[in-house]
């Protein structure tokens, strides 16, 4: 159960496994690496556990923070304040502290000076000499930063009560393939845990206790997910331009694939990934390729999801394959480059000039972006059309707990190509037949020889062989046929995910990575004495489902990331009839939702409603 | 050259069997006297000559008047009219499906000196194989004349006044960006054109074709620098021009006797440049930058093989693709093991 911070008494009890801590560093001081070995000792401890990185857009110098949640119950999203701060960075220290309540704690580097008025009564302070103990280190200058990072892994490490052979296997599981470093860092880790045990007399209350092992979960980020889903996907081709936060990705992919794609014969890569000058050429060259029959895809964020806008719409009418990811960061403008949200909704499931409407999605979970990596592939193809993958920074750029990955529940779809051998099969195959009555026709792709099988693809008015028309009937048909595709499109995507409440009249629809903060606040709302049901869309278009969550329920708030209330107004739009029972509840500020804020608005919302 | 080889069948049927009918394309419905007929008819007449598969050539383009033309060649051919100026980028996943096929990429001035010229250039950068072909009128003619990239300072047209701009020129930006075949060519001049193509679909990298080819419609004024007169009577063919491919032993009957000087390309295919005026030798690429220099100041209309390296790695230099084109790739290969994924979940718990 989430604790009210304001009724912890820590004279009295200890408080296990349930804490909030942020880590204040400066950004490119290498403290990514401590955090994550604390980050994941707490994990193999088996305590449910996530890490934020909240950074700036910069390389080095600028306020950056961790945030670490641990929760039993698996209420690991974001939370608004904090038990704990590690405090490396003089510069935000005060600010920091105000992310305290009564009976916070305050690790702190003791070169930062304390004033009389930031010494307040109800924290409890506890200082780290990391220049003394660095110092006693004789460390090269090089790498300093990191070593003071490590030490207080192990000063934070013995406070809480992480035993000493956990963070040994945590530095180990780190640098796996370098043993000698592994070392070196364990040997400053336990300078500081010993120090801690010495030294330090722990008076607050926040303490860790082993769990049984977190079998079924591995840790992980979304875009590594991504890059991985899409190698088993059977990804041929991807073109890309850098973009925060979706880069990793491609990177990701750029190490995987030469060690999980090759031919095992002749040692041949069976993909490639080819870093182009712009966001035009890589949706242009991604479609090239998609065209001639590949499994191809290109990952982007919003600015350069934007400037493909004409690319996708020709993919569109051309029905060419193709799989986008938008790893969604704050938009309009450059916005915030490093910081989530899920603004891009409607101008994906939209996309392009003229008529349109497109396959969506969305993973809610690294273990998703895994799955969806795959099928959107699979989908691609099928229905020979754009498939955006809409996952987010917070997904894609921040280590989560998640279910290890499932291997796919089916072979690889390629959809209705034919080869030479088929030609005969179709004797009056047209590229845009609808020969199944499926309104999905069946292409032939570059390379197949037959003389039969050539055409002439356009974005112009085409007939069903492809050859210019610009007859009104023909137009209409086959803008419509386009269209009708999608009709039964819901039987291959992934299906909304319902959490119920008991006997609840409140319905609650959100999507992505806004999950477990959703999860949290119907547990903060019961306390409240208010069920909801908390149905999570992992696609669009939208379908019977969706439409029976809303009927079934008095209210429906749709809370999501983003100021205009994009999901809602696709939900009001396709179901008209019932807009008036969808009400939009929107945050936008650069950082992942949290139940607090969600409990809080709708009951203010609940108690405006009577 | 071995004398013995057969020489090219010049009359209805290639070494494929092919006729010159499986080559053409629907019918063009371009201004009758557009010089984009002349270039389509001499890549047709190019492609049959070499004895290519049409199948085993792709046709890409952007939007303009240049970028309907592929319609109107090689009917057989896979074909995709895609964006405007973006043809680059469609070539640019394509080749990877299949290696085995020649692209001819069509565009125009339009498409690749304005809206296009940073993909023009960067796919020049990356050496994709490929001939790419500028049909350079120097007038946009599909939205009714208005000034292009390449039209002459100084040009006037009906609704635009005087073109205050200086124009691009297209071999200039090619050679600069690192071309690997640079050439320049006229509408008019067939012979010299069909060569160029053909030595452009056998060099094993990025070809670039600027052919000058007026638009009858709108900026063929006499004095004007696209226009059929000013062109006919000003083009300076820097050599004179035979493709030998492969083996195949050229026609020389019409090639006046001079110093020849040859370029072979990997596949043993030869270019054989003969001397005209001067001395000029297109693996040289200061020469190759003096001559364009000299052509853009003096407006000397100049056109040949203006530059060719073997020696540039191609696009697909560090992909480690096998023989097998990538698009035939079996559904096995293209998905790891469970083992591999349970392994890949181990590491990670």
């Amino acid at each position: 159960m989430a604790k009210n911070a304001m009724k912890k008494k820590c004279e009295s009890d200890l408080i296990v496994n349930d804490f909030c801590m942020t880590i204040c560093t400066v950004n490119g001081s290498g403290s990514v690496t401590a955090n994550s070995i604390l980050f994941s000792a707490l994990f193999h401890m088996g305590i449910p556990t996530s890490g934020k990185n909240v950074f700036p857009s910069n390389i080095k110098g600028m306020a950056t923070w961790f945030v670490i949640r641990a929760n039993d119950n698996g209420y690991t999203g974001r939370r608004p304040y904090d038990d704990i701060i590690v405090a490396m960075n003089p510069k935000t220290f005060l600010e920091d502290l105000n992310f305290l309540p009564k009976g916070g704690v305050v690790f702190y580097a003791d070169h930062i000076a304390i004033s009389d008025e930031a010494r307040r009564e109800d924290l409890i302070f506890y200082p780290m000499p990391i220049k003394a103990l660095t110092d006693e280190l004789d460390v090269p200058r090089t790498i300093r930063d990191f070593t003071e990072n490590m030490l207080y892994v192990g000063i934070v490490g013995q406070v809480l009560g992480i035993p000493e052979k956990i963070l040994l296997a945590a530095i180990n599981k780190h640098f796996s393939s370098r043993p000698a470093i592994a070392e070196t860092n364990f040997k400053t880790v336990k300078l500081g845990f010993d120090w801690a045990a010495k030294n330090l007399k722990k008076t607050d209350c926040y303490t860790v206790k082993q769990l049984p092992p977190l079998t079924d979960y591995i840790l992980t980020d979304g875009n590594y997910a991504g890059a991985l889903g899409s190698i088993f996907g059977g990804m041929q081709f991807c073109a890309w331009y850098p973009i925060t936060p979706a880069t990793s990705l491609v990177e990701e992919m750029n190490t995987l694939a030469p060690k999980f794609r090759q031919d095992p014969e002749t040692g041949k890569n069976t993909f490639a990934i080819v870093q182009v000058e712009d966001e035009l050429a890589a949706a242009g060259a991604a479609i090239g390729a998609g065209w001639a029959g590949l499994r191809s895809m290109t990952v982007t964020s919003g600015p350069g999801l934007a400037l493909m806008t004409e690319n996708v719409s020709l993919a569109y009418f051309t029905e060419t394959p193709v799989v986008f990811w938008d790893v969604q960061r704050v938009g309009p403008s450059t916005g915030l480059p490093t910081r989530t949200a899920q603004g891009d909704i409607s101008m994906a499931y939209t996309l392009g000039h003229g008529d349109k409407k497109h396959i969506i999605v969305i993973p809610g979970s690294v273990n998703e972006c895994f799955e969806f990596g795959w099928k959107a592939l699979d989908l691609a193809e099928k229905y020979q059309t754009p498939v955006f993958v809409m996952s987010d920074l917070d997904l894609g750029m921040n280590t989560w707990m998640t279910k290890k990955f499932e291997y796919p529940d089916r072979p690889i779809n390629r959809g209705k190509i034919i080869w030479e051998k088929d030609m005969d099969k179709f004797p009056d195959w047209g590229r845009y037949k609808d020969i199944d009555k499926d309104a999905i026709p069946y292409r032939t792709v570059m390379g197949n020889q037959s003389p039969k099988a050539g055409y002439f693809t356009r974005g112009t008015g085409h007939d069903e062989y492809g050859n210019y028309s610009e007859n009104p009937k023909n137009w209409a048909d086959m803008l419509f046929r386009i269209g009708r595709k999608l009709d039964n499109v819901e039987v291959d995507l992934p299906m909304p995910i319902t959490y119920y409440g008991k006997d609840a009249k409140i319905g609650i629809i959100g999507m992505g990575s806004t999950e477990l903060a959703i999860i949290e606040a119907q547990a903060l709302l019961r306390e409240k004495g208010i069920e909801t049901d908390f149905m999570r869309i992992r696609s669009l278009p939208c379908g019977k489902l969706e439409r029976d969550f809303i009927i079934g329920h008095d209210r429906t708030y749709v809370l999501e990331l983003n100021r205009d209330g994009q999901l809602c107004g696709v939900l009001r739009r396709e179901f008209s009839q019932y807009a008036p029972r969808i009400t939009s509840v929107t945050e936008i500020g650069g950082l992942p939702m949290t139940a607090v804020w969600a409990s809080e608005t709708i009951l203010a919302k609940e108690q405006l409603n009577g | 050259m071995d004398k013995s080889t057969t020489v090219t069948p010049k009359a209805e049927s290639n070494l494929l069997g092919l006729s010159p009918e499986d080559y053409k394309g629907r019918p063009s419905t371009l201004c009758p006297g557009c010089g984009h007929n002349m270039i389509s008819n001499q890549i047709q007449a190019a492609v049959f000559e070499l004895g290519l598969l049409p199948e085993k050539v792709v046709k890409i383009s952007g939007i303009g008047c240049s970028s309907k033309s592929p319609n109107y060649f090689l009917q057989r051919s896979f074909g995709f009219n895609g964006l405007h100026g973006r043809m680059p980028t469609l070539v640019t996943g394509a080749t990877f499906a299949d290696r085995s096929i020649k692209i001819i990429g069509i565009s125009g001035d339009g498409d690749s000196a304005s809206i296009g010229m940073g993909h023009f250039k960067h796919i020049i950068r990356r050496n994709v194989p490929m001939a790419y072909i500028i049909e350079n009128n120097g007038v946009y003619g599909l939205t009714k004349g208005q000034f292009s990239a390449t039209s002459d300072y100084g040009l006037e047209l009906k609704h635009q006044g005087k073109n205050w701009l200086p124009p691009l020129d297209l071999c200039m930006e090619a050679l600069i960006s690192g071309a690997t075949f640079v050439a320049r060519s006229f509408a008019g001049d067939a012979k010299q054109l069909k060569e160029l193509i053909k030595a452009a679909l056998i060099h094993n990298g990025i070809s670039v074709i600027d052919v000058i080819s007026p638009c009858v419609t709108f900026n063929n004024k006499d004095e004007a620098l696209q226009s059929y007169n000013w062109g006919r009577q000003h083009e300076d063919p820097i050599q004179e021009i035979k493709f030998a491919y492969r083996n195949e032993v050229p026609n020389l009957e019409d090639f006046e006797e001079g110093t020849v000087k040859e370029v072979t390309l990997p596949d043993d295919s030869v270019i054989l440049l003969k001397k005209i005026k001067r001395d000029y030798d297109p693996t040289d690429h200061s020469a190759a930058l003096d001559l364009l220099t000299e052509s853009y100041k003096n407006k000397y209309f100049a056109t040949g093989l203006i530059y060719i390296n073997n020696d540039t790695p191609t696009v697909f230099e560090p992909y480690n693709l096998g023989e097998a084109p990538l698009n035939r790739t079996p559904n096995d290969l293209l998905r790891p093991s469970r083992e591999v994924l349970e392994q890949i979940n181990a590491s990670l718990g």
